[in-house]
């Protein structure tokens, strides 16, 4: 079966919390060189650095880019578990926690000196990774995320959901 | 108009760098209130960057921002070496050059294509660009070319275009040596898709005029994004290590970010800014190429900054041809530092505006750092300048196509969340 031949794009989801943001510039790289294979079997149904709009459907896979400070992202993460299939952690912060996590290891002077900011806007205690909060089924480190890992995950779940996987040696 | 009451509540603005919102009270047909609100959580680094080894750094910091990394990487870089008393070589000080260049078509093609570029065609996505339909077809095939070629400069340069791995505190640790030849080509042939993006941009973006203070770094010989003196269009030239005392922080209770004065007054960097006052510096080809564009600057309109990023591109291109054609790289060790101890700055153009860096090192290690980023220093202009746009189409616009064109005005400033949210140490007033 050929992407076109299947007519279900995998619907995908992509979201940042806390951190950089450089995994999603690495897609937004990676973009140029695949795009039209890409745009053939994934239909991006919520990713606020590419499209406007958002259709409120659920999502076959949803990208997380960043780990979580505060407790509405933890709230937010959990929606996106519920309304996801699969989820993929992309990047460090994500994975691990860490840099965004760098305030977990503060010195007692230097959690002072933030304290009144976590408090004004609804941190959390601490910095946590995405699977700390809800169960991550692939991961893809680095920081920024590895390209080549990103591409081959991207091309199991390509296969995971009826589609032909792209040609990475092009 | 008198009896127009309604309130904008954007959650979360789309097709920008980081998460921001905005709220917009309008009472008996006038804007009593905007707060553009950058939402973006804070990681803390300025305060850790305490402790760590200077060398170390630069990559530390590089992970404010995913977009702009690099310019992180070179502010920082420059503020260790001026901490350290390092004079680097020419030759690391051209890699820089074109490091920078690099980023600039690979950050502002990101900022035009990815981000602008559909609401001039009235599309959601550049993913819903139709290939059936010439101008479309040409202008996506455009948007993945001059992209990729941005980050085959900087790969090139530094290994790679977010968070870069050769540049390091005295110079950098590996030199190209391989033949650039079919990346000069590269650069060259992307040229008339970036001539075909400002044309659009002119000739297609929404306009607002709205004079304000326009802030850049001039180069002193030419055309730099590295060096110089801070210039201003109220016509005051200020020393990159005067930078503080003329800048004033500013707490916004509803934002994650600090923003800033000049004088008392908001102010705006970023592309605009330098091409306004700068113009007369940029490489000769692209003054040629783009000349009938290049006469609707100085501007007082924040939507030419899409036009002023185009150009800028188009400048980069034309400079690292010349560099790259005329200079043959040769493998150099890094300068060491002359001293342990000091206060260094370190002020750059990054793609969004100016990037200010304060670094105090004690007995080899990092005891204080400041960080200035471009979308803290806009954010005030940005609220004004949503403001005026609103005043100016309450009677002509619905809510919705009101929110659509703030969107498209703060998107022109191509604002930078995730650097925002960093800040000095300052005292907050905490009701």
């Amino acid at each position: 079966m050929d992407a076109l031949s299947n007519n279900t794009k995998i619907k995908v989801g992509m979201f940042t919390f806390s951190c950089c943001e450089d995994s999603s510039i690495m897609f937004t790289i990676l973009l140029d060189k695949y795009f039209f294979e890409w745009r053939e079997r994934m239909e991006f149904v919520e990713a606020r650095i590419l499209r406007r709009s958002r259709t409120g459907s659920a999502f076959d896979v949803a990208f997380v880019d960043g780990a979580i400070t505060a407790d509405s992202q933890i709230q937010r993460l959990k929606k996106i578990r519920d309304m996801s299939k699969v989820l993929v952690a992309i990047g460090s912060c994500a994975c691990t926690g860490m840099p965004a996590a760098i305030r977990n290891d503060f010195t007692t002077e230097q959690k002072q000196e933030i304290e009144f900011i976590l408090d004004r806007f609804q941190y959390s205690d601490r910095v946590r990774k995405i699977d700390e909060i809800v169960k991550v089924d692939k991961y893809i480190p680095g920081c920024p995320m590895s390209t080549d890992a990103f591409l081959l995950a991207l091309n199991e779940l390509f296969v995971q959901f009826g589609h032909p996987p792209v040609d990475l040696k092009k | 108009m008198h009896d127009i009451d309604f309130d904008i509540n954007l959650m979360e603005i789309s097709k920008i760098e980081g998460h921001a919102g905005l709220q917009v009270v309008v009472r008996g047909g006038i804007v009593q209130d905007v707060q553009f609100k950058i939402q973006e959580y804070k990681r803390f680094y300025t305060q850790g960057m305490t402790g760590k080894k200077p060398e170390i750094l630069p990559q530390f910091v590089a992970r404010i921002c995913g977009t702009c990394s690099n310019a992180h990487l070179l502010a920082s870089t420059e503020a260790v070496e001026h901490a350290l008393g390092i004079q680097i070589t020419p030759q690391a000080h051209l890699l820089r050059q074109l490091m920078v260049n690099g980023l600039m078509i690979r950050d502002h093609a990101l900022h035009l294509y990815i981000f602008s570029l559909p609401d001039l065609f009235d599309l959601d996505s550049l993913i819903d660009f139709d290939e059936t339909d010439p101008m479309q077809k040409q202008f996506l095939h455009d948007a993945l070319e001059v992209k990729a070629v941005g980050n085959d400069l900087q790969v090139y340069i530094a290994g790679r275009s977010v968070h870069a791995l050769f540049i390091a505190v005295g110079g950098f640790t590996q030199i190209p040596t391989t033949d650039p030849a079919t990346l000069i080509s590269k650069l060259q042939s992307i040229r008339p898709a970036v001539i075909r993006l400002a044309k659009l941009f002119v000739e297609k973006q929404t306009k607002l005029n709205h004079p304000t203070t326009y802030v850049a770094l001039r180069g002193l010989t030419g055309w730099s994004f590295l060096d110089g003196n801070i210039i201003t269009s109220k016509k005051e030239t200020i020393k990159e290590a005067a930078f503080r005392q003329h800048f004033d922080n500013v707490v916004i209770p509803y934002s994650q970010a600090t923003a800033y004065t000049y004088a008392g007054h908001s102010y705006m960097v970023g592309a605009l800014s330098r091409i306004n006052m700068n113009k007369d510096q940029l490489h000769p080809n692209t003054r040629h190429d783009l000349a009938d564009i290049l006469e609707l600057f100085p501007s007082t309109d924040i939507f030419m900054n899409n036009v002023a990023q185009a150009i800028e591109i188009l400048h980069c291109i034309d400079e690292s041809v010349d560099i790259l054609t005329k200079t043959k790289f040769a493998p150099e060790q890094r300068v060491k530092p002359t001293k342990s101890d000091g206060i260094g700055i370190g002020v750059i153009e990054a793609p969004r505006g100016l990037l200010f860096y304060k670094v105090t090192v004690s007995n080899g290690t990092v005891t204080d750092g400041q960080v200035v980023v471009p979308t803290g220093q806009n954010q005030i202009n940005i609220e004004k300048d949503i403001g005026k746009l609103v005043e100016d189409n309450l009677s002509s616009m619905n809510q919705a196509e009101l929110e659509y064109e703030i969107e498209k005005l703060i998107r022109a400033y191509d604002p930078c969340i995730s650097c925002a949210s960093h800040f000095l140490k300052v005292k907050w007033d905490i009701r």
